[in-house]
């Protein structure tokens, strides 16, 4: 206000010049609060995303649960959702989500690790420039591509070595899924091994430790917290992972911790259903939703332990 | 004064320790052949079994019920259509709410939990996604099992993707240029989109290629909403057919994509339409390995161009 009253009062041969710049700062101002309630909006929806699907997933499953008792569910023996007798023990699915998973990470966490202080440590500039695009690569292979690969190649070479072995079985889908995870591993450890200050294998370097030395007992100690969230990833995307088990595991639900056997897991149940044509509504049709909660929990948890571990470990240099 | 003795020990140390750096290096380079010769070994071996396969007829075919006839049109032409409406939604979305984010966000609780939660997110596996879209998108909106449910459901995966591609090319953007821009007297806006967008658009592409490639590959999420996987019609193109059909009808079509109609093939118990599928994963690989090669392009040029 002050302003303009001291620019009108010098000789100006038109006044209207201020206050079109004014009006022009007024909407320009207007403007960049939409703008920025546009951007905010874009941002907040991913918190809606989640609301979405824990409110889908919930509400479904709180269906289910009034007709299932939740103890049957937890302590079952059987998942046969789908006969006249039906049984809903997730146990069933949950059996064949841990034994694949810990075949997968059978693979993934060493080779992974290994891979990590290879690359971080050893490797030179090239190997290093070549390796980590490739390494992308393979992680962006689609997933049933590596379960066509798991049934029609990996299947019959196993099959040689052990004869009794199923066309459809956990352990080919385990070993393929672990190798689709050793991108994961590998990468994130690796960058937090390299984020590990200079100065500490200089240190090391310095006392007379050789690479070996100054890699396992300097800069693994010091990357911990990011090796750790590292393994948490792969581990959620072993329980997660579907197309791979749908395809080359069988989906026959087998309560069974025995990697040579076929079995069903949560993710491959609920691709099962979605195939046949369960009517919206139907208690098959929820079943799904209840796996799928059990899933999101299980990954949420593992996300949380990964969130405590990068707390608990964390080294600030 | 070292007595020869000790010299001598202290040598074998140094031998052994060595001799141990040696084996490790050797473990790593065949840690990192495991990966390299499964991936040469798939890809040749799906190249032998499918590339035969491949011609012109493929491509222009309709799935049939006798492998020798059948082709992927209407899985190709409903990748695409998908992946259309992903990136018409995912980018925007996610490009928006980056920039909020790195450019806009006050440090306060409201962006620690858009932060913590965009990092959730990122985590959730691909069938949950498939999940929320059966219960929202197929039957709480009603958009059925259409080409729309698909790409919406498709977009929401690689969301998080898009948004940590975008705030990672505008931190590589030095602070001068925002203190510049403002000290001409540009405002939050003017900035964004004069200096802060165009600067960071290579790494933001990247990021976008990324995820795109990563949800042609999908399948797991689009097979739960129930997509069928047995489709020998395209949909309606715009202003074709009796009605003619309008502009956007193409969305609400139902559809099959390239991985779908892979799983259908590789589910088949007859040799021949395992050839298929092989052929089919072929392509998609293909495709993917595609994408992923001009993001790196895109990445190595940025690299190249751009010096701060």
């Amino acid at each position: 206000m002050t302003a303009s009253a001291t620019l009108s009062s010098q000789p100006r041969p038109l006044g209207s010049g201020i206050s079109d710049r004014l009006s022009k700062k007024a909407s320009r101002h207007v403007k960049e609060r939409i703008i920025e309630g546009l951007l905010f909006s874009a941002a907040a929806f991913s918190v809606f995303v989640t609301i979405a699907i824990v409110y889908v997933l919930v509400k479904e499953s709180w269906v289910f649960f009034e007709t299932v008792p939740l103890s049957d569910f937890l302590f079952d023996t059987q998942w046969t959702p789908l006969f006249d007798d039906a049984h809903y023990g997730i146990m069933v699915l949950l059996s064949g989500t841990l034994t694949s998973s810990a075949v997968a990470l059978l693979v993934a966490i060493p080779l992974g690790t290994i891979i990590a202080i290879y690359l971080s440590e050893f490797a030179g500039f090239k190997v290093r420039e070549i390796a980590k695009p490739f390494l992308e690569l393979l992680g962006g292979v689609p997933t049933i591509v590596y379960g066509y690969f798991a049934l029609t190649f990996l299947t019959p070479i196993l099959q040689k070595i052990y004869p009794d072995l199923p066309g459809f079985n956990l352990l080919s889908a385990g070993l393929v899924m672990g190798i689709m995870i050793i991108p994961y591993v590998a990468s994130l450890s690796e960058d937090a091994m390299r984020a590990v200050p200079m100065a500490l294998r200089e240190g090391s370097y310095a006392m007379g430790a050789t690479r070996l030395q100054t890699a396992l007992w300097v800069v693994t100690p010091a990357a911990t917290s990011g090796i750790a969230s590292a393994y948490i990833l792969g581990i959620s995307r072993a329980v997660g992972e579907t197309m791979i088990l749908a395809v080359a595991a069988g989906m026959q639900p087998n309560l069974t911790f025995n990697p040579t056997e076929p079995g069903a897991t949560i993710t491959s149940y609920i691709v099962q259903v979605a195939l046949g044509d369960l009517p919206h509504g139907s208690i098959g049709y929820q079943t799904i939703f209840a796996a799928g909660l059990t899933l999101l929990l299980m990954t949420l948890a593992f996300n949380l332990l990964g969130y405590w571990l990068r707390k608990r470990f964390r080294e600030v240099y | 004064m070292l007595k020869p003795a000790d010299l001598a020990a202290i040598r074998a140390i140094i031998t052994r320790a060595k001799r141990w750096d040696l084996f490790f290096s050797l473990l790593g380079i065949l840690s990192l052949m495991v990966g390299v010769l499964t991936f040469t070994v798939l890809f040749v071996d799906m190249a032998i079994q499918g590339v035969p396969r491949l011609s012109m007829d493929f491509f222009t075919s309709f799935p049939s019920r006798r492998a020798e006839h059948a082709g992927i049109l209407s899985a190709w032409v409903g990748t695409v259509l998908v992946m259309l409406v992903t990136a018409l939604s995912a980018v925007p979305l996610g490009v928006a709410a980056g920039v909020y984010l790195e450019e806009y966000a006050p440090k306060n609780w409201i962006t620690d939990i858009i932060e913590i939660n965009i990092s959730n997110l990122a985590g959730i596996p691909s069938i949950v996604y498939g999940l929320l879209a059966l219960g929202l998108f197929v039957y709480y909106f009603g958009f059925g099992q259409s080409v729309l449910s698909a790409g919406l459901t498709l977009a929401l995966l690689i969301l998080p993707v898009i948004i940590v591609a975008t705030r990672e090319a505008i931190r590589a953007i030095p602070q001068s240029i925002h203190e510049g821009s403002y000290a001409c007297g540009a405002t939050t806006w003017q900035t964004v989109s004069d200096h802060i967008l165009p600067y960071s658009s290579a790494g933001i592409l990247t990021g976008v290629i990324i995820g795109m490639a990563r949800a042609i590959g999908e399948t797991a999420p689009i097979i739960t909403i129930g997509a069928l996987t047995f489709i020998a019609f395209l949909p309606t193109a715009p202003f074709s057919g009796d009605p003619p059909a309008g502009l956007f009808d193409w969305i609400f079509a139902p559809f099959t994509v390239m991985p779908i109609q892979m799983f259908n093939w590789t589910s088949r118990p007859e040799a021949a339409f395992s050839i298929n599928a092989a052929a089919a994963g072929f392509v998609l690989v293909f495709m993917t390995l595609a994408m992923n090669g001009l993001a790196i392009y895109v990445r190595y040029r940025l690299r190249k161009n751009i010096k701060w």
